[in-house]
């Protein structure tokens, strides 16, 4: 059962999930192996897949770099969840088909160590834990047709519209 | 009642207005990589067949961030830029040699356009907002998207409006102002929003100053950070612009509606410096002054342009600097300037190093990396756990001025008394 791993610290910026020194490779299973180093070096050691990333207000702010999604998911992160994203980070997640929840008072619901599972069509997390149901408001439509469709660019080539409708 | 921002994201997506919140699909008018994330970007425009260019006069291209190569892996990145720009005739490819920081190098060499949308793969794209264009950060995905349609959805930002109002005093420059507004509102404060700023502080000051400002909108969190067009925008404009001369100019409207509006009166600043591990830990210098150094850093995009060249000069000159000090010259065209005007022979008698055009040294990349618990001075825009180095290293953020100063006593120190 996934496990969420909570850092209570807000602003969690792209340079600790994958810092600057090894931005010099692209590979999602080199990145992996540094996912979240400069924050907590144990984090590869200890996460499972499937595991979820709980955190404050803020995730992902800073460098544009994609390689931070890249590095969470070949982790194999299977989710965040955080109070708020920041706005590059959020738009990177829905471009690559990884879902970002937005959950206001995620670090009052979940604490370190929780098993959580998520039913994304319904947006609810099951703290199975704490035996609690937590709802989560779901991306919009049109988000949700590109991570269906497995990121931006499967999307396009799909031929749709990147507001979601069929292009013209 | 439309912001300059709504305007400009009308005009892009073909609607006579926008609203925030406001899903919408904009038309791109320039787009631009760098050698980190162009290079993804490409692999997966290969691998979904989609190994296609919109314009190859829309698409400008740098490599910057560790250029020249700082090892092998970097290496075979710029080989692949460099192949790519080449088969797909990138009129606009800055190959080493001639390249440059992304932020500083667009607008100088004449790519940047009032009035236009600007996409880059990097977050401080926001930068170009300065000449009262819309610009915003990327990520791999959306540059391999938007290279192959040349368009992109976008969410129509809120607008916050920041007023700079006052002279600035002496010692106090562009870089106090932004540090003093993100200290005011938070590194989240205009998270989604494009900020504009407006007010007379802010029409006294140059197109390299105002871009110091623009530059940090995304420390604040914002989408963008825009300044409307006056006559040093045109006068900046006039003579440089490449390929297309024509642009269109749009102001906010005097009831244009904002999410929030803030005034900083920048005569009362003093210099500041924004301590580890946040942008947003503003201080002013008699907070902090005296804390003890081991590196001082001028360049980047933020304050690597030739004014601030100019500023760190004029306080090294006469000094030596008693810590390691790193000058590097945004651009080719900044380093050729501070050579013929005698600023690099200033640099050479302080004792400060002098290096070729790379973003390198601000993300811990190369070419200035901190070790174990050293604390570094910089001119740049992120001060963040690990950003330049070791994980315990420390980076306190402030303008060339104090930088400079600070460098000649390897503590933190006011740059005031060197003027």
């Amino acid at each position: 059962m996934p496990t969420a791993h909570v850092y209570k610290k807000d602003h969690i910026n792209t340079d600790e999930i994958i810092p600057a020194r090894y931005l010099n490779t692209d590979d999602p299973q080199e990145l992996a192996r540094h996912c979240l180093e400069d924050l907590d070096s144990s984090f590869v050691q200890k996460v499972r897949p499937g595991d979820l990333i709980v955190a404050g207000e803020d995730f992902g702010c800073g460098s544009s770099r994609e390689h931070a999604v890249w590095a969470i998911r070949a982790a194999k992160v299977g989710a965040v969840i955080a109070q708020s994203f920041a706005r590059i980070f959020y738009r990177n997640c829905i471009n690559c088909g990884f879902y970002p929840i937005e959950l206001p008072n995620a670090l009052e619901l979940i604490d370190d160590g929780d098993q959580l599972s998520i039913d994304y069509q319904q947006g609810l997390i099951h703290n199975l834990t704490k035996g609690r149901t937590i709802h989560f408001d779901p991306l919009p439509e049109f988000a949700l047709q590109i991570i269906r469709d497995g990121g931006l660019l499967e999307h396009i080539k799909k031929g749709q519209s990147m507001q979601g409708g069929r292009s013209k | 009642m439309q912001t300059i921002t709504e305007k400009i994201l009308a005009r892009a997506s073909g609607n006579s207005k926008v609203s925030p919140g406001q899903l919408i699909e904009a038309r791109i008018d320039i787009v631009m990589g760098h050698d980190v994330t162009l290079p993804p970007a490409i692999a997966m425009l290969e691998r979904h067949g989609l190994d296609r260019v919109f314009d190859p006069e829309r698409i400008v291209i740098t490599p910057d961030h560790f250029q020249p190569a700082k090892d092998i892996a970097s290496a075979a990145l710029h080989k692949r830029l460099d192949q790519w720009a080449r088969r797909h005739k990138i009129r606009y490819y800055y190959p080493i040699g001639r390249a440059g920081v992304c932020h500083a190098l667009l607008p100088e060499q004449g790519h940047i356009r009032p009035g236009e949308v600007i996409v880059g793969g990097d977050s401080h794209t926001c930068t170009y907002g300065a000449l009262a264009a819309f610009a915003t950060g990327i990520g791999s995905t959306e540059l391999a998207a938007v290279i192959a349609t040349g368009r992109l959805w976008f969410k129509v930002p809120a607008s916050m409006k920041i007023e700079l109002v006052g002279h600035l005093p002496e010692g106090v420059y562009s870089k106090d102002v932004i540090l003093e507004v993100i200290r005011q509102i938070g590194t989240d404060g205009a998270r989604y929003m494009a900020m504009e700023f407006t007010g007379p502080a802010l029409a006294q000051m140059s197109m390299e100053a105002r871009m110091t400002i623009t530059n940090m909108a995304i420390e604040a969190g914002a989408k963008s950070g825009i300044i409307g067009f006056d006559e040093v925008t045109r006068a900046y404009l006039q003579g440089r612009l490449k390929g297309r001369q024509d642009y269109v100019v749009f102001e906010s409207d005097p009831d244009a509606q904002y999410a929030s509006h803030i005034t900083v009166d920048c005569s009362k600043l003093e210099p500041m410096v924004a301590l580890p591990h946040l942008p947003s830990n503003g201080r002013p210098i008699s907070a902090c002054a005296g804390l003890q150094i081991d590196q001082a850093y001028i360049g980047s995009c933020t304050n690597g342009r030739i004014e601030d060249l100019r500023i760190a000069a004029g306080i090294l000159k006469g000094h030596q600097v008693s810590i390691r000090t790193l000058i590097v010259p945004a651009t080719p065209a900044v380093w050729k300037q501070a050579a013929d005007e005698g600023l690099l022979d200033v640099f050479y008698d302080a004792g400060c190093v002098i290096a070729a055009p790379t973003c390198g040294a601000c993300l811990g990349g190369f070419m200035g990396v901190l070790a174990e618990g050293e604390r570094c001075v910089s001119t740049t825009n992120r001060n963040f756990v690990g950003r330049m180095g070791h994980p315990t290293s420390e980076v306190y953020l402030a303008s060339p001025a104090t930088a400079a100063a600070s460098a000649i006593e390897g503590r933190l120190a006011d740059p005031r008394r060197y003027l």
